[in-house]
């Protein structure tokens, strides 16, 4: 097994524009889940609707790549809006059913060639790196170092989306810190008593619901700067992706949400180079290398079992919060 | 036998608050509350079908009954967590009929719950300062601004370990609410209730699961927000406790009110004894269960009153 390959590979993921947009993500789901206390299952949705909002502005409307990304973003609230104002009348478990359905609604509607020309159903949207090239201060060439040797075009939608993920953490974290964030977390323990202190509480569930959404809408957007959009990329399983990078961190922190996307990638790539090249080297006699692969999703699946069991309020979370049973 | 004797400070009890005779629905002289043809069903049956019921500002009055009452319920309506089937009500004034719980309580009108709702995870002193109305913290564009809302929330802050002070609970101020035992987070809900300087408090039973010398000090709060110049209308099963802090009692039963008054002649209205209170509160339990002679429990009584 070539370790210094695997090593390289994994240590460049730390900064992969999928780390970034996990990070992001995860960091708008914890607004979500982890201080509104509200179980979106949907966060995929918010994603898609932020790459496809970036693409289909590039694409059909000829915007500039920062005027498509914005209104990926603007899309992404306007869809929590709607999303919100039916359904946070719900609650927990409810509000988790509703967001999973208009999470796969979305993607259905983007896979469907109802809309072939806008969506590219199935083939998704690709093609639309002109102007964000175009924008690209630095010089051609290759930079860095080590395992974060990178073209331009690559730091570029690197530096970008360390950013966009400054800026959401420093959001965050500003509001957490704030009265704004103290009625946040008090909805989430019991939404009747702050209801009762005379708190919109409403209001304020639904603007948490838009500021996570258009974090993760930022993640979406990340996700879609380097490569292409593709319609099988959005689906549940991200959801629950995200949510292993969340609960890792520790679901009610502000840095725990990128630490635990760091992690989860990190760990990713070491398996799915690990993993195969184990097959190849006859450690695992009784499997293929696809079957390798599939391990990887098996193994993050048995880890996010043993989070929730064994330390529900992740790697950063408050340690006194798990004494606690609600 | 009446336990204003066993009282530290027996205090004096507001009176002349109704006008004509004590009957269900009489007219106060100063009333906060006046709700008209409250209704509320579920299903088939009637929770609360209130007819006219007035509640004197400055008093403390006592929502007593049976089980089932509609007293919670009742309770609900008045807040705003629940919509009645028809009927008005007005607070101070205003029309509260179809107003949200949320804007209810920002008129000056707090409520504490039957199972007490303190936010587990928040902090006890995070939980004092939610309480607190009009932060300008609290609204989204502002929160992002410290320089904006640092300075009240200082205010409110020092507001909140006073009260704490008050309440006890000052040296809890960083803990957890979660890690509070029962009593406590009574008293903490109750704390955070006042934080909004409210004007009308209503307490759903704020007794229940409270040990006797937490009861003590529970009822001297309770008084003393009466001596600074609040309304408080509580639901409450005990009746030492109603006869001993209440001004003025509603009886309800059956989702009517079926008696008011001062509490002394509430408790003797025969009514009342048949419907609520039975025929045996004198007397010991032992004795209602036939476990010990009458004699026996008389003299462990005269025996405690005299300690």
């Amino acid at each position: 097994m070539d370790w210094i390959q695997i090593l390289s590979n994994s240590a460049s993921s730390i900064i992969s524009p999928a780390t970034l947009a996990y990070a992001l993500a995860a960091l708008g789901l914890a607004v979500h889940f982890g201080f509104a206390g509200l179980l979106n299952m949907g966060i995929a949705g918010f994603m898609a609707i932020g790459a496809y909002g970036y693409a289909i502005g590039i694409l059909t409307f000829g915007l500039p790549w920062w005027a498509a990304a914005l209104l990926g973003l603007v899309a992404s609230a306007v869809f929590a809006l709607i999303l919100g104002i039916p359904t946070l009348r719900l609650r927990g478990d409810y509000l988790a059913i509703v967001t999973i359905a208009a999470a796969e609604v979305l993607r259905l509607l983007f896979l469907t060639t109802a809309f072939d020309k806008v969506t590219g159903s199935a083939d998704g949207l690709f093609g639309y790196h002109a102007s964000f090239r175009a924008s690209n201060p630095i010089p051609e060439g290759t930079y860095g170092f080590g395992p974060w040797e990178y073209r331009e075009v690559d730091w570029w939608v690197r530096i970008l989306g360390i950013i966009a993920l400054i800026l959401a953490i420093i959001t965050v974290w500003r509001l957490m810190a704030s009265p704004w964030g103290r009625v946040l977390k008090g909805i989430r323990e019991d939404e009747e008593a702050v209801r009762a202190l005379g708190k919109n509480v409403f209001g304020y569930k639904l603007t948490a619901l838009v500021v996570g959404g258009v974090i993760a809408a930022a993640g979406g957007i990340v996700y879609a700067l380097p490569s292409s959009v593709n319609p099988g990329v959005y689906v549940t399983s991200l959801t629950f992706f995200v949510y292993t990078a969340l609960l890792l961190g520790g679901a009610a922190t502000v840095f725990g949400p990128v630490i635990g996307s760091l992690i989860f990638w990190v760990l990713q790539t070491v398996l799915g180079n690990v993993l195969p090249a184990a097959v190849q080297a006859g450690y695992l006699p009784f499997m293929t290398s696809i079957q390798a692969q599939t391990l990887k999703f098996i193994l993050v699946g048995i880890a996010l079992m043993l989070i929730v069991i064994f330390r529900p309020q992740g790697i950063l979370g408050n340690k006194k919060e798990l004494t606690f049973v609600k | 036998m009446s336990s204003d004797l066993t009282a530290p400070v027996a205090r004096e009890k507001t009176t002349g608050l109704h006008i004509g005779d004590a009957k269900p629905g009489v007219a106060k002289t100063d009333p906060i509350i006046i709700a008209d043809g409250v209704r509320r069903t579920f299903g088939g049956l009637t929770a609360v079908d209130v007819e006219h019921l007035e509640i004197p500002r400055g008093a403390i009055t006592a929502l007593i009954g049976p089980n089932g009452a509609g007293k919670t319920t009742l309770f609900n309506l008045l807040t705003g967590f629940d919509k009645p089937d028809s009927g008005a009500w007005t607070f101070e004034g205003h029309s509260l009929s179809g107003v949200p719980a949320y804007k209810v309580a920002r008129l000056g009108q707090v409520r504490t719950f039957q199972l007490t709702k303190a936010l587990g995870l928040l902090t006890v002193l995070d939980n004092m300062k939610l309480g607190a109305k009009g932060q300008v913290g609290e609204r989204f564009w502002q929160s992002l601004f410290p320089f904006l809302w640092r300075k009240q929330d200082h205010q409110i802050e020092e507001r909140a370990f006073e009260l704490l002070k008050k309440f006890k609970l000052d040296e809890k101020s960083d803990d957890f609410a979660a890690s509070l035992s029962g009593g406590q987070r009574k008293l903490l809900e109750m704390a955070r209730a006042l934080m909004s300087e409210p004007r009308l408090v209503m307490l759903d039973e704020p007794m229940a699961g409270v040990n006797p010398a937490l009861t003590q000090s529970l009822l001297e709060h309770i008084l003393d927000l009466k001596d600074e110049g609040m309304t408080v209308l509580f639901v409450e099963h005990d009746m030492h406790m109603v006869r001993h802090i209440a001004d003025w009692v509603v009886v309800m039963a059956e989702g009517r009110v079926v008696a008011e008054g001062d509490p002394i002649s509430v408790m003797k209205n025969p009514e009342v004894v048949d419907a609520y209170l039975g025929a045996h509160q004198e007397i010991d339990l032992g004795v209602v269960t036939g476990r010990y002679p009458a004699a026996d429990a008389g003299k462990n009584k005269a025996s405690k009153e005299s300690k």
